[in-house]
């Protein structure tokens, strides 16, 4: 069969078992909406929360993340799953005890105050919608690639059919539309990761493949070292990033993990407070199998990826254009790769540096104008560059991060069906998240604003529709989103995790562990938090602060972790200063610190 | 609350505070003090293929973080048994 056919049975196929699922799940009630009724099993749940928290992201950059920056990629890797160990031990158990449905809830009732619960509600909103435009943009990209359909196409598909499960079903339906997303996405990473483990070590786990020795009798990791050192690159294993920096940036991701209101609303779907806690273990032992596979994704498609371009013969580097494998083609006509041939041979030639002008490296196509040998013309072409720093020769090629994952089976020569299952997998990976958080930015509207804040008087039938229409408003501001993405996600999705972790993770932590904890220090604390954390990525990502003022060094990524400490102190002192909490309150985080008496989770 | 549901409480509560400071120590030493501050030292040590600060980094950590999970969750569902605060 061909590929098309294939990937149209399989996108095709998993589409129509979401909107089963979907019709059978359909929500009746607030409660049903909100949090699935409270009665999901910690399996279930540990699934659903494993596909609503990895996304385009996780199944398609993170492993090209890491295949291009090599151990610094860890800070990755242990910030989006060591966060669930605060998620588990600090938040979670405390937080499914409280049983309301929302961060917002929890936040504005634990500290008595319509001002916080609203600051809540903003971070909430903020975060969901710049996260969910990289799923909406993920969908799309998937589109055009396999099933050549133009981006927008692709994002009004994706629109339509998490509209279809999300507004129905509510969290009911997303989260056994998430069970079901989980397994394909799974399948389609571990697959042609086990293929590529096998072709290349002999090994069935990526896990311990990456650690085998080759037929040169060099493992596959000093392999590597040796091919970046040659062409110029920094050592694989060894990290280029400062020390201070990727503390910074870990315990950043960590604690922005743990302050997700996608993934803390998640541990409100269970039973009982143990089950949250049996939940956070499943949902990470689910998360650790892709997470795991992917420094093996990563170095094994490093390795092919070079040898691929450059040959495996160390005198005469390069293969010739026109012998370039067809997923060279194929990516180059989607934009995300490019070659210009600096020294005339006709070969490709990949080292160390940036190949084009401007653009972070990135090609400038002249239309559908085509160069010498048939490649895609660019305009920004370097004139006679030099080879960077330790490389061997000029670079000629630009590949994107991006399109790793994806590219994989098809450079590893799999076959089509495999090909197909990675295509499906990636829209599920996207599609799982975006409905996830489509969720809570509906609820955030309809329960947080409108029943709690405005009018309180609104019927369980009102505040249904209104949590509908507000998800129906946040898909069409997520798809015009995914179809004028703004330039700059990747910033973006990093102010979502530095929002998180400087205001949502200390305010709920604060709540929770010091109950003389007032509003005046948790207020004073997120603004704070908030502020600085803004601020500093605002200054140095839009408004062009220079590197050399970062504050130690340390990158915008990393700056949510300082604005979490600021926040943290500032509390304490302007709490310490100000009268303490009413004892109404203090009872209520005596309550929540012991686990009987639970029930389900409850409206107002 | 009477005096001693109170104390209970109150002892209950240290003992969980332990527990999660216990595991939280370990999840430190793993992912920063081993996985980022002497990282490059444990890369001088070989572990089935892997420079080991290197193993660490990208899937051992991973592999504790699971681990330190479930016996949290062994542990506390021991400790609301003992004090009789389960569901």
């Amino acid at each position: 069969m061909s590929l098309d056919l294939l990937t149209y049975l399989f996108i095709g196929g998993s589409f129509a078992l979401y909107i089963g699922i979907a019709i059978w799940a359909r929500a009746g009630s607030t409660k049903e909406f909100y949090v699935a009724g409270g009665g999901v099993h910690p399996i279930a749940n540990g699934m659903a929360t494993a596909a609503d928290w990895m996304s385009a992201a996780s199944f398609i950059s993170l492993a090209g993340l890491v295949s291009f920056i090599g151990r610094d990629g860890a800070a990755y890797l242990m910030g989006w799953t060591g966060g669930y160990v605060l998620l588990a031990m600090l938040l979670a158990p405390y937080l499914r005890k409280f049983g309301k449905f929302t961060v917002p809830d929890f936040v504005g009732d634990r500290y008595y105050s319509t001002t916080a619960r609203v600051i809540a509600v903003i971070c909430t909103i903020v975060i969901s919608f710049t996260y969910v435009a990289g799923q909406m943009r993920g969908v799309g990209i998937v589109f055009s690639r396999y099933l050549h359909v133009d981006i927008n196409t692709g994002v009004i598909v994706g629109m339509a059919i998490v509209f279809f499960y999300a507004v129905l079903g509510g969290m009911k339906g997303i989260t056994y539309t998430q069970v079901a997303q989980y397994c394909v996405l799974i399948l389609a990473f571990m697959v042609p990761a086990i293929f590529m483990s096998m072709q290349i070590t002999g090994h069935f786990l990526p896990q311990v493949g990456l650690g085998a020795t080759l037929d040169s009798g060099m493992s596959v990791l000093a392999t590597l070292d040796k091919l970046s050192v040659d062409l110029g690159f920094a050592e694989y294993t060894a990290g280029k990033k400062s020390t201070i920096d990727i503390f910074c940036l870990t315990a950043a991701l960590m604690a922005g993990t743990a302050g997700l209101p996608h993934v803390i609303v998640r541990f409100f779907t269970v039973p009982r407070v143990k089950d949250a806690r049996t939940s956070a273990g499943w949902a990470l032992i689910f998360i650790a199998i892709l997470y795991t596979t992917v420094p093996g994704v990563a170095g094994f498609g490093r390795v092919n990826l070079i040898q691929t371009i450059n040959g495996t013969d160390d005198a005469n580097i390069g293969t010739e254009y026109e012998k370039m494998p067809t997923w060279f083609k194929n990516w180059e006509n989607a934009g995300l790769l490019g070659w210009h041939d600096y020294n005339g041979d006709g070969k490709v030639q990949y080292s160390a540096g940036a190949a084009f002008d401007g653009k972070g490296g990135k090609p400038a196509f002249d239309g559908d104008a085509r160069g010498e040998f048939g490649e895609r013309a660019v305009t920004n072409a370097k004139v006679n560059p030099a080879p960077a720093a330790g490389a061997p020769f000029a670079n000629e090629v630009y590949v994107d991060r991006d399109i790793m994952v994806l590219a994989n089976p098809e450079i590893a020569q799999l076959p089509n069906w495999v090909i197909a299952l990675v295509a499906a997998g990636a829209v599920a990976a996207a599609l799982s998240t975006a409905a996830g958080l489509l969720l809570v930015i509906s609820t955030a509207i309809a329960h947080d604003l409108m029943k709690t804040c405005i009018n309180p008087n609104i019927s369980e039938k009102q505040e249904l529709l209104y949590a509908r229409m507000a998800a129906v408003v946040a898909i069409l501001i997520a798809g015009y989103f995914g179809i004028n993405p703004p330039g700059f996600v990747a910033q973006v999705v990093a102010l979502a995790f530095g929002l998180a972790s400087s205001s949502v993770f200390p305010v709920i932590v604060m709540g929770i562990f010091n109950s003389r904890m007032n509003k005046e220090g948790a207020i004073a604390g997120m603004i704070v938090g908030l502020g600085s954390t803004m601020a500093y990525m605002i200054y140095f990502t839009f408004m062009g602060g220079s590197k050399d003022d970062l504050f130690l060094g340390i990158s915008t990524g990393g700056f949510g972790f300082v604005g979490m400490i600021l926040n943290f102190i500032v509390a304490y002192v302007v709490s310490m200063m100000t009268p303490p909490p009413p004892a109404e309150i203090q009872e209520i985080v005596e309550n929540i610190r012991v686990p009987r008496g639970a029930g389900v989770a409850h409206a107002h | 609350m009477s005096t001693s549901s109170q104390d209970n409480a109150s002892a209950y509560w240290a003992e969980n505070l332990r527990i999660i400071i216990t595991y939280l120590s370990v999840w430190f030493v793993v992912s920063f003090v081993a996985g980022i501050l002497f990282v490059d030292q444990l890369n001088a040590i070989p572990f089935f293929g892997f420079p080991l600060g290197f193993w660490i980094d990208q899937q051992g950590a991973i592999f504790v973080y699971v681990a330190l999970i479930w016996m949290y969750v062994s542990s506390m569902n021991k400790l609301d048994e003992k004090y009789d605060v389960h569901e």
